[in-house]
C-alpha cells in the first residue's frame, strides 16, 4: 500500500497485495462458482437422462408440443445478449465508460426480452393444459395411459426452464448493479473486473440454455404432431 | 425386561454365511484396534516429554512403511469385498424351486398372500427347510422387509416389484420389521414370521380362509374386468394371447425384446402402453387405480398359471437363471 | 471483557466495539467467532433433541412421547447437528479463523462473501428453527421420497428451504477457501509448506463446491414436487423414488467427508505439536486428504444396496467403497508413527487427539462391515449404522473440534483454559461416548432397526446402557462450555506460543492484530520445523 491513491482508484482491497492478485482471485472465484452451477444443473440433467432413456416415445411426443420456432427465436435473443455482453467487457478493457453502460443496457434489454418470451411460452402451457399436477392435464397425441408419464416431461420442462429463468433474473440484477456503478464511472481500463466476471456468469447462463433448447424442444422433431 | 442376548439367532441358510464373514471382519477390527490403541499407549508413555528443552530427532517418512500399510489393508479389504459380494449374490438369487409368496407394504402393515390364497396381516407362516421367495410391492411409500434371524432385508419401493428369499432352518417365531422409515407408526409396522414343520404348515394352510388360490381369484378378476374380451386363449382377439406367455421372450414393436416376468406383467397391467407387443395396436387401457396391488398380484398369478408348466416356468424365471 | 488494563496492545477484539462492529465485520477472525456462537447454539439444540430421544428409548413401549413427536425429534436432531453444527463446525469456525493466518494472509480473498456466508447460515438456521417451533418435521434428515413429497404433513418445506440456504453458506465458504489458498499464500509459502490443516480444509472445500449444489437442486425438485405438484420422483407418474436417493447421497456421502476431513487436519496439527515432531509422511497425509475427497464422490451407491438398485451397481459401489479405506488407514498409521520417538505431552488437545484416533479407527473399521455387501444387507438401516456414523462424526469430528478449540483457544481469546478441568472433560467425553454408542453396534447386529419409537423388549438392556452413557456424555459436553466462558475473564493471559508450535498463527500475538501480522510474513521452512521454534539453546536429542 505504498501508493495509497493509486490503490484507491484500483479499488484494491486491504487483503490483497497487488491489483493483479485481486483480479486473479475474483476471476478464479467466478470460475469456481460456475463449476458449482454446473453441478447444480447437472442433477437435473441426470434426472432428464434417466427418464428420457426410460420413456423415449413419450418424451419425443411431448417435445413436439413445445413451440420450437419461438424457442429458436429466444435462443437467438440470448446469443445476441452474449454478444453485447462481450462488447461491454471489451469497452471495459478500452476504458470507454459510456460504451460500457450502452452495451450493458443492451444486454439487459435482451435478457428481459428472453424472459418475456419465456413468460408467453409458459402462458401457452397453461392454456393448453400442459401443467403437471393439474387434474385437467392432457397432452394431445398420447393415449390416456401415458398422460401420467407425459407429466414427467413437463415437470422436467418447468423445473429446468424455471431454474434457468431464475438465473436470468439474478443475471439481470447483476447487470442493473453494474449499470448503476458504470454510470458513476467506477470502471476503467485498469479496473473492470466486475464487468468481466459478470460476463462469465452471463455466458454460462447462455450455455445452459444452449443445452436446454435441443434437449427439450428438438427431440425427434421429424415425428410431427 | 426381555431376555438379554448378544447375538441374533441363526434361522436361515444365509445366516451362518453372513455370520462367518462377520467373524472375519471382527477379527480384523479387533486386531487393528488393539494395534493402534496399543501403539498409542506405548508411545505416549515411552516417549513422554522428559525436559522442556527436548527436541526429538526428525524422522521423515519411509516409503517402505507407507507402501506396506497401504498394501496390507488393501489386500484385506479385497478379501472382504469378494467374500461380501459372494454372500450377497447368494442372498439375491432365489433357487428355482422356491415357493412364491407375495407381500404388499402399506402404512403401517404388511399384507402377505400365499399362492393358495391364504392371506395374512403382519404374520407370515412358512415351512422349515423350503426356500421361500417373496415378491413385494408398496402401496404408498418405501418400506423395507427385514427379518434379522434370516439376515435378509429388501426395500419395497412403490412403482416396482422387488424380491427377496430365504430358506428357514429352524422352527420358531422371528421378528419381521419394517427397516425403512415410512412415517408416523414406522415402529409399529412389525410382525412375526412363524417357521413351522412342513406338516404343521400344511395343516395351517388347510385351516386358512377358503377364498380360492391367487390364480383362481385372478381368473375371476380377469373375467370381471373383461380382459378376456381381447386376450383370447386362441389368439383371435385384438390383443396377444396370454397362454404360455410367462417366462418367454416377447418381441416388442419398435424392436427389442423383453422377458415376460412378474415385473413385465405388472407394468403391462398398470401401464399398458409402455411396451407394446410387435404386431399389435396400443389399445389397452390402463388399470392403474382400478386394481390395487393385491389384485395385480392375483392377475399376475393367473397369467402365470396359463404359462408353461411349472418346471419350464421355473427355468424361464429371470431370477432363477444361473 | 477480554481486554484488561494490562493489555493495551491493539488486536482484533478491541479494534472496535459495539454490536455493529460485529454484525458488519469483514474480519475473518470475528466471523469465525460469529460462527462459533451460532453453531454452539445449534449444538445444544441438537443435543437437547438427542437427550429426549435417549430418555424415550429407556423403555421399549414408547411411552414418553408420541411416535409422531419421536419422529420429529430424530429428524430435528439430525438437521440441527448435521447442517447447522457439523458441516460448519471446523471449517467455518477454526478454518475461518486460522486458514488465512496459517498461509500468512491478511484475510480471506472475499471477506464480504465470508460475512454473507454467515448470514446465509443464520437465515437458513432461522427457517429450520421456525419449522421446529411451528410443529417440526418428521421425514428423517434424508427426506426420502415419496414420503417427503406426498405423505408427510409436517413442515418439510421450511426445513428444506433452511437447508437449501445453509447449503449456499457452505458452498461460498468452500469457494472462499479455495481461492484464498490459490491466490493469497505469503511469499515462500509453497503448497508443500502448508500445514496439513490447510490441506484438509482445501480438500473439504472441493467437496463443498462440487457436492452441495447437487443437494441444492435435489431440494428444489422436492420443493416443486410438494408445492407445485411437479412429479419428478412420483412413482404414480413413472418417476423414480430411487433416483432421489441417488441424487441425495451423491451429496450426502461426500458430506460425511466434509465433516471428517477438517477434523483430520486438526489432528495432524495436534499430534505434531504435542510430540514436537513433523507429521510422519507429510506428503502422504496431504494427498490422502485429496484422495478421500475424490473417492468420496464415487461411493454414494453403498447407501442403496437394498434399495432395489441393480446388483451389479451394488458390486461396483462396494468395490469402490473399499478404496476409501486406504487413505484413511494411511492417515491413522502416519499419526501413530509420528508419536514414535517424539517428545509427547498430555495437554488436553493431545488427549482429544488420542481419543479421535482411537474412535475414528473403530468407526472406520466398522465402515468395512457396511461396505461388505453380504453384511450390509443385514445391518443397513439398523443401529449398527447409527453407531458407525456416530463413531465417525461424534467420536471423530466432535473430538477433533473440541481438541482444536482447546488448542487454539489461547490464540483466539488471549486466555488459557483451565488444564485440569479440560483433561477431565476429555476423559468424561471419551468414556461417555463409548458407553453411549458401543452398545448400539450390538443392538444393530441383533437387528434393531433405526428410527424406532418403540422396540421389542429384548433390546432394552443395551438401550438402557446407551442412555446411561448419553447422560455422562451430556455432562462432558457441558464442562467445556462452562470453563471456556469462565476463562474469558479468569483464565491466565496466553503467551503468543504457549505450546511451542510451529504454524504462522503462533508467530503472531495472542489474540492476533487486526490484519493478523504486523508485516507480511516470509516463509523459509516447511511446516512443523521445530528447530525454528526451539532456538539454538536446545539440545538435539
Amino acid at each position: 500500500m505504498a501508493d495509497h491513491a493509486r490503490a484507491e482508484t484500483l479499488a484494491l482491497r486491504v487483503q490483497f497485495d497487488t491489483a493483479e492478485q485481486q483480479k486473479d482471485a475474483s476471476t478464479l472465484g467466478m470460475w469456481i462458482f460456475l463449476i458449482t452451477e454446473i453441478m447444480f444443473f447437472g442433477g437435473m440433467f441426470a434426472a432428464y437422462t434417466v427418464y428420457r432413456t426410460w420413456y423415449p416415445t413419450v418424451f419425443a411426443v411431448a417435445s413436439t408440443s413445445l413451440n420450437a420456432p419461438i424457442g429458436a427465436a429466444n435462443t437467438c435473443i440470448l446469443l445476441f445478449s452474449s454478444f453485447t455482453m462481450v462488447m461491454a467487457v471489451r469497452a471495459g478493457q478500452l476504458g470507454r465508460q459510456r460504451m460500457i453502460v450502452f452495451f450493458l443496457v443492451l444486454t439487459l434489454l435482451f435478457g428481459f426480452a428472453f424472459l418475456g418470451v419465456k413468460a408467453v411460452e409458459w402462458k401457452e402451457k397453461f392454456d393448453e393444459h400442459h401443467i403437471p399436477g393439474q387434474a385437467e392435464f392432457h397432452l394431445e397425441g398420447l393415449p390416456a395411459t401415458q398422460q401420467a408419464t407425459a407429466q414427467l416431461f413437463f415437470s422436467l420442462y418447468f423445473a429446468m426452464t424455471g431454474l434457468h429463468a431464475a438465473h436470468m433474473v439474478v443475471g439481470a440484477g447483476i447487470l442493473i448493479f453494474l449499470i448503476v456503478h458504470a454510470r458513476k464511472g467506477r470502471y476503467s481500463a485498469d479496473y473492470y473486473t466486475p464487468v468481466d466476471v459478470a460476463g462469465l456468469y452471463w455466458h454460462f447462463v447462455d450455455i445452459i440454455w444452449i443445452f436446454l433448447f435441443p434437449l427439450l424442444y428438438l427431440i425427434d422433431r421429424h415425428l410431427g404432431k | 425386561m426381555g431376555e438379554f442376548q448378544l447375538f441374533p439367532v441363526q434361522a436361515s441358510t444365509l445366516a451362518p454365511e453372513v455370520d462367518h464373514l462377520l467373524y472375519f471382519l471382527l477379527a480384523v477390527t479387533v486386531f487393528f484396534t488393539l494395534l493402534i490403541f496399543g501403539a498409542i499407549f506405548y508411545f505416549a508413555i515411552r516417549y513422554r516429554r522428559r525436559s522442556e528443552k527436548e527436541l526429538p530427532h526428525v524422522v521423515h517418512g519411509g516409503y517402505t512403511l507407507e507402501i506396506l500399510w497401504s498394501v496390507i489393508p488393501f489386500g484385506l479389504t479385497m478379501v472382504m469385498f469378494t467374500w461380501g459380494a459372494s454372500v450377497f449374490f447368494t442372498g439375491a438369487r432365489p433357487p428355482d424351486n422356491a415357493m412364491q409368496i407375495y407381500a404388499v407394504g402399506k402404512q403401517w402393515m404388511w399384507k402377505l398372500e400365499h399362492m393358495e390364497g391364504v392371506r395374512e396381516i403382519n404374520e407370515l407362516h412358512v415351512p422349515v427347510g423350503r426356500p421361500v421367495r417373496i415378491t413385494m410391492a408398496s402401496e404408498d411409500v418405501i418400506h423395507s422387509f427385514y427379518v434379522p434371524a434370516f439376515r435378509t432385508k429388501q426395500d419395497v419401493v412403490p412403482g416396482r416389484y422387488t424380491t427377496t428369499w430365504f430358506t428357514p432352518t429352524k422352527v420358531g417365531r422371528y421378528h419381521l420389521f419394517c427397516a425403512e422409515y415410512c412415517g408416523t407408526r414406522h415402529s409399529g409396522m412389525i410382525g412375526w414370521v412363524y417357521v413351522m414343520e412342513p406338516r404343521d404348515y400344511e395343516d395351517w394352510l388347510g385351516g386358512g380362509t377358503g377364498g380360492g388360490s391367487l390364480a383362481e381369484n385372478g381368473k375371476l378378476l380377469f373375467q370381471q374386468l373383461a380382459c378376456s374380451n381381447c386376450h383370447k386363449d386362441d389368439n383371435s382377439g385384438r390383443c396377444p394371447t396370454l397362454v404360455g406367455l410367462f417366462g418367454k421372450d416377447v418381441q416388442l414393436s419398435g424392436g427389442g425384446k423383453v422377458k415376460a416376468d412378474e415385473a413385465y406383467l405388472r407394468e403391462s397391467i398398470l401401464q399398458p402402453q409402455a411396451k407394446i407387443v410387435a404386431g399389435y395396436e396400443p389399445v389397452m387401457p390402463t388399470f392403474t387405480g382400478l386394481v390395487n396391488e393385491d389384485q395385480v398380484v392375483q392377475l399376475v398369478e393367473y397369467v402365470k398359471s396359463l404359462g408353461p408348466k411349472p418346471s419350464a416356468q421355473a427355468a424361464g424365471a429371470p431370477a432363477a437363471k444361473k | 471483557m477480554i481486554t484488561t488494563a494490562v493489555q493495551e496492545r491493539e488486536h482484533y477484539l478491541n479494534a472496535s466495539y459495539g454490536l455493529k462492529s460485529w454484525l458488519l465485520t469483514k474480519d475473518h477472525k470475528r466471523i469465525g467467532l460469529l460462527y462459533l456462537a451460532t453453531i454452539t447454539l445449534f449444538f445444544f439444540l441438537g443435543g437437547a433433541f438427542a437427550t429426549l430421544i435417549r430418555v424415550e428409548l429407556l423403555t421399549p413401549q414408547g411411552d414418553l412421547v408420541s411416535s409422531e413427536t419421536y419422529n420429529k425429534l430424530f429428524t430435528m436432531h439430525a438437521v440441527a447437528m448435521i447442517f447447522f453444527f457439523m458441516i460448519p463446525s471446523i471449517p467455518a469456525v477454526l478454518g475461518n479463523f486460522f486458514l488465512p493466518i496459517m498461509i500468512g494472509a491478511r484475510d480471506l480473498a472475499f471477506p464480504k462473501i465470508n460475512l454473507l456466508s454467515w448470514y446465509l447460515l443464520v437465515i437458513g438456521g432461522l427457517f429450520s428453527l421456525f419449522a421446529m417451533i411451528a410443529g417440526g418435521v418428521d421425514t428423517g434428515w434424508t427426506f426420502y421420497t415419496p414420503y417427503s413429497t406426498a405423505y408427510s404433513n409436517s413442515w418439510v418445506i421450511a426445513t428444506a428451504l433452511g437447508i437449501f440456504i445453509a447449503g449456499f453458506s457452505s458452498i461460498l465458504t468452500g469457494l472462499n477457501f479455495v481461492v484464498t489458498v490459490h491466490t493469497m499464500r505469503a511469499p515462500g509459502m509453497t503448497w508443500f509448506r502448508m500445514p496439513l490443516f490447510v490441506w484438509s480444509n482445501y480438500a473439504t472445500s472441493l467437496i463443498q463446491i462440487l457436492g452441495t449444489p447437487v443437494l441444492a437442486v435435489t431440494i428444489v425438485l422436492v420443493f416443486v414436487e410438494r408445492v407445485f405438484h411437479l412429479g419428478i420422483f412420483d412413482p404414480a407418474r413413472g418417476g423414480d423414488p430411487v433416483l432421489f436417493q441417488h441424487l441425495f447421497w451423491f451429496y450426502s456421502h461426500p458430506a460425511v467427508y466434509i465433516m471428517v476431513l477438517p477434523a483430520m487436519g486438526v489432528i495432524s496439527e495436534l499430534i505434531s505439536t504435542y510430540s514436537r515432531k513433523p507429521v510422519f509422511g507429510y506428503h502422504f497425509v496431504a494427498f490422502s486428504s485429496l484422495a478421500i475427497a475424490v473417492l468420496g464422490f464415487l461411493v454414494w451407491g453403498h447407501h442403496l444396496f437394498v434399495s432395489g438398485q441393480s446388483l451389479y451397481a451394488g458390486l461396483v459401489f462396494s468395490f469402490l467403497s473399499y478404496f476409501v479405506a486406504i487413505p484413511s488407514a494411511i492417515k491413522v498409521f502416519n499419526w501413530t508413527a509420528t508419536l514414535y520417538k517424539g517428545s509427547i505431552t498430555y495437554h488436553t488437545p493431545m488427549l482429544y487427539a488420542f481419543g479421535f484416533i482411537g474412535l475414528f479407527t473403530i468407526g472406520g473399521l466398522t465402515g468395512l462391515f457396511l461396505a461388505a455387501l453380504g453384511i450390509d444387507v443385514h445391518v443397513t438401516d439398523t443401529y449398527f449404522v447409527v453407531a458407525h456414523f456416530h463413531y465417525i462424526m461424534v467420536g471423530g469430528t466432535i473430538m477433533a473440534y473440541l481438541g482444536g478449540m482447546h488448542y487454539w483457544w489461547p490464540k483466539m481469546t488471549g486466555r488459557m483454559y483451565p488444564e485440569g478441568w479440560a483433561r477431565l472433560s476429555a476423559l468424561v467425553i471419551f468414556l461417555g461416548f463409548n458407553l453411549t454408542f458401543f452398545p448400539q453396534f450390538i443392538l444393530g447386529y441383533l437387528g434393531m432397526p433405526r428410527r424406532y419409537h418403540a422396540y421389542p423388549e429384548e433390546f432394552q438392556v443395551l438401550n438402557v446402557l446407551s442412555t446411561a452413557g448419553a447422560s455422562v456424555l451430556a455432562v462432558g459436553y457441558l464442562m467445556p462450555m462452562i470453563y471456556f466462558i469462565w476463562s474469558l475473564r479468569y483464565g491466565k493471559i496466553a503467551p503468543a506460543n504457549p505450546w511451542g508450535a510451529t504454524g504462522l498463527e503462533w508467530k503472531t500475538s495472542s489474540p492476533p492484530p487486526l490484519h493478523n501480522f504486523d508485516g507480511t510474513p516470509v516463509v523459509t521452512h516447511g511446516a512443523y520445523d521445530y528447530t525454528t521454534v526451539m532456538g539454538e539453546e536446545i539440545e538435539v536429542g
